[in-house]
């Protein structure tokens, strides 16, 4: 009897231990997403018994509207000011801090910081300080003699302050990754190209840059991905607090922001169901597509070695 | 955004630094850490004096007096204390709830054989891709229609036990618990879930120790899907915050009290346990 219960015990229980992931994450992610593309074929309004059928409807709807043109440029744009200097300034930092310190953890601390705190107050103290009237950076700039900018108001400088945001709180981190894969080189290998007549500059780009491949990878994709669902930063940067518009004429709104907007506010649940569905597919699409990218532009490098 | 190290290897350390830190390094680390802590103190110098600062052409660079009548203002405007009390609620179970679920499901991938488990291992690492954030559609409808909206528990369920916490103590399982071990106590007549109490949990400590403080701080911060199932007079803290900051006209030292008031406790758990939190961020991290 109690050899039975034993052999029952091995073999049954493993999947008692993995079930509670595959029934949570069924019912609050696999399921959701599927129900979105079921929900994105109706005009379905948040109190509505009967929702009618238009089948793809709010697809060819969407695909017309310039907002989510808009929306998707803007979205772009913020991602793209704030992956590409943020994977730079990672690597740059996590080079600095792989040289030989006094108290390397109280650094590591130190640039670590940005990433605990939370996205809402950043994003208040952040419109704080961009603020077009009272806020410092203005403050700053006309100290130095510029122009002040209307940080919410112009589109472009609406991007570069939500994009110096995003990676204000990231670029520590992604430099702490960067510097465990940068630990994990052999140090023969950088012995050997000093043998070889190799200066500094010259060993960062041709041993430690190849070989950073796998974690710059993990870093982009990473970043891609978060990057392109960016919300809280935009919704708390409104000049109209508690606003989804992105700015009065949409100019720093984002996708999951639009998505957001038109679910809860225009109360559209079949039109946000559509655009989160065409965001879904952007996001696979974009961190496949910087997946290839990111091991081509590596593996050159590493050909030249 | 919830990113996670990813670890694929433990640490290999045969690197080590390269090279001696000259004052150009030193110069260009004090920019940083002071570009790092610079907004968070500018938070606490607008919360301790008057909004009347910001009018300045030169702002004062020292904190004033007003830093405890403005969090008095904050506890009047919103239900702070509600607020904080529905955080640590909710953290807390989840922070539990995820350690204990995903310890459980890494121990059966790293160490127990069952007909299925490479598959559905694969199956783990996969919805990693799924951005949860994009179906909170139907999720908003399902919490409506089982009437918990604008409670607790519509916060705390969707988040009791995520992908890459299963993967996380599956990658540290495997190299922190010998087979010996397992099958000692299996011989000493110990049931499974006695081995998983009493060997694998031991064993395994310091990752669900890190992967406990990290889903604190993920949950703790956690915005978009807070703001939607919980209204303004059950908030929790990030939520009471962006409320506190949407009236018609933003009084910055009582809002900026509020992020302050918001920021210390998770601050505090930051100082005493920055090494640890440092230390996993770079084991977990990835490695060629």
């Amino acid at each position: 009897m109690r050899d039975r219960l034993g052999r029952w015990d091995v073999k049954y229980s493993p999947y008692l231990y993995v079930a509670p992931f595959f029934v949570i994450f069924g019912v609050v992610g696999l399921f959701p997403l599927l129900y979105t593309a079921y929900v994105s074929l109706f005009d379905w309004e948040l109190i509505d018994d009967s929702p009618s059928f238009i089948g793809f409807g709010n697809y060819v709807l969407l695909m017309s509207d310039p907002q989510f043109w808009k929306v998707l440029t803007n979205t772009f744009s913020i991602f793209l000011l704030s992956a590409i200097p943020q994977v730079i300034m990672a690597v740059l930092l996590a080079a600095l801090l792989n040289t030989r310190l006094r108290f390397p953890t109280g650094w590591r601390i130190g640039i670590l910081m940005p990433y605990v705190a939370s996205l809402v107050a950043l994003g208040i103290i952040f419109a704080n300080l961009f603020g077009p009237n009272f806020g410092l950076v203005n403050g700053i700039f006309e100290l130095l003699g510029l122009d002040r900018v209307d940080w919410q108001a112009n589109r472009f400088a609406s991007h570069v302050a939500i994009a110096i945001m995003v990676n204000w709180r990231w670029t520590g981190y992604n430099a702490l990754i960067v510097l465990a894969a940068m630990q994990a080189i052999p140090r023969e290998l950088h012995e050997a190209a000093v043998v070889d007549g190799a200066g500094p500059v010259r060993r960062f780009f041709s041993v430690t840059l190849p070989l950073l491949r796998p974690t710059l990878i993990f870093v982009i994709v990473t970043a891609t991905i978060g990057g392109l669902q960016i919300f809280t930063e935009p919704k708390l940067f409104d000049a109209m607090p508690g606003s989804n518009n992105g700015g009065s004429t949409n100019q720093f709104q984002t996708v999951t922001l639009f998505m957001y907007q038109s679910a809860f506010e225009r109360e559209d649940l079949g039109y946000a169901s559509a655009i989160a569905w065409v965001l879904f597919v952007i996001i696979i699409l974009v961190a496949l597509i910087n997946f290839l990218l990111t091991r081509r532009i590596a593996s050159a490098g590493e050909g030249r070695r | 955004m919830t990113v996670f190290p990813l670890p694929l290897r433990r640490s290999r350390r045969d690197g080590g630094p390269v090279g001696r830190a000259n004052v150009w390094v030193y110069g260009l680390l004090i920019a940083f850490v002071l570009g790092s802590i610079f907004p968070f103190y500018w938070s606490f110098l607008v919360a301790s004096r008057d909004s009347s600062m910001l009018t300045e052409a030169v702002p004062p660079l020292l904190p004033g007096g007003n830093f405890f009548d403005n969090v008095a203002r904050v506890f009047d405007t919103v239900p702070f204390w509600r607020a904080l009390g529905n955080s640590f609620l909710v953290a807390g179970s989840v922070t539990v709830s995820t350690v204990l679920f995903s310890t459980l499901a890494g121990f059966a991938f790293a160490k127990l054989r069952f007909r299925g488990r490479n598959a559905l291992f694969v199956l783990v690492i996969a919805t990693l891709a799924v951005p949860t954030q994009l179906g909170i559609i139907p999720l908003y409808m399902a919490m409506a229609e089982l009437g918990w909206a604008n409670q607790l528990q519509a916060v705390i369920v969707p988040n009791l036990v995520t992908a890459i916490g299963v993967f996380w103590m599956r990658q540290y399982t495997v190299e922190a618990v010998p087979y010996e071990l397992i099958e000692a106590a299996r011989v000493d007549g110990c049931s499974m879930i006695r081995v998983f109490w009493h060997v694998c949990l031991p064993a395994v400590r310091p990752a669900a120790a890190f992967l406990g403080m990290f889903t604190f701080m993920m949950s703790w911060n956690d915005f978009m899907w807070p703001l939607i199932a919980l209204n303004a007079d059950n908030p929790t803290v990030q939520v009471a915050l962006e409320k506190l900051q949407s009236g018609h006209y933003i009084d910055y030292s009582l809002v900026l009290a509020g992020t302050t008031l918001a920021t210390i406790p998770i601050l505090i758990v930051f100082v005493i346990l920055g090494k640890q939190i440092v230390a996993g961020i770079m084991q977990g991290a990835v490695k060629g």
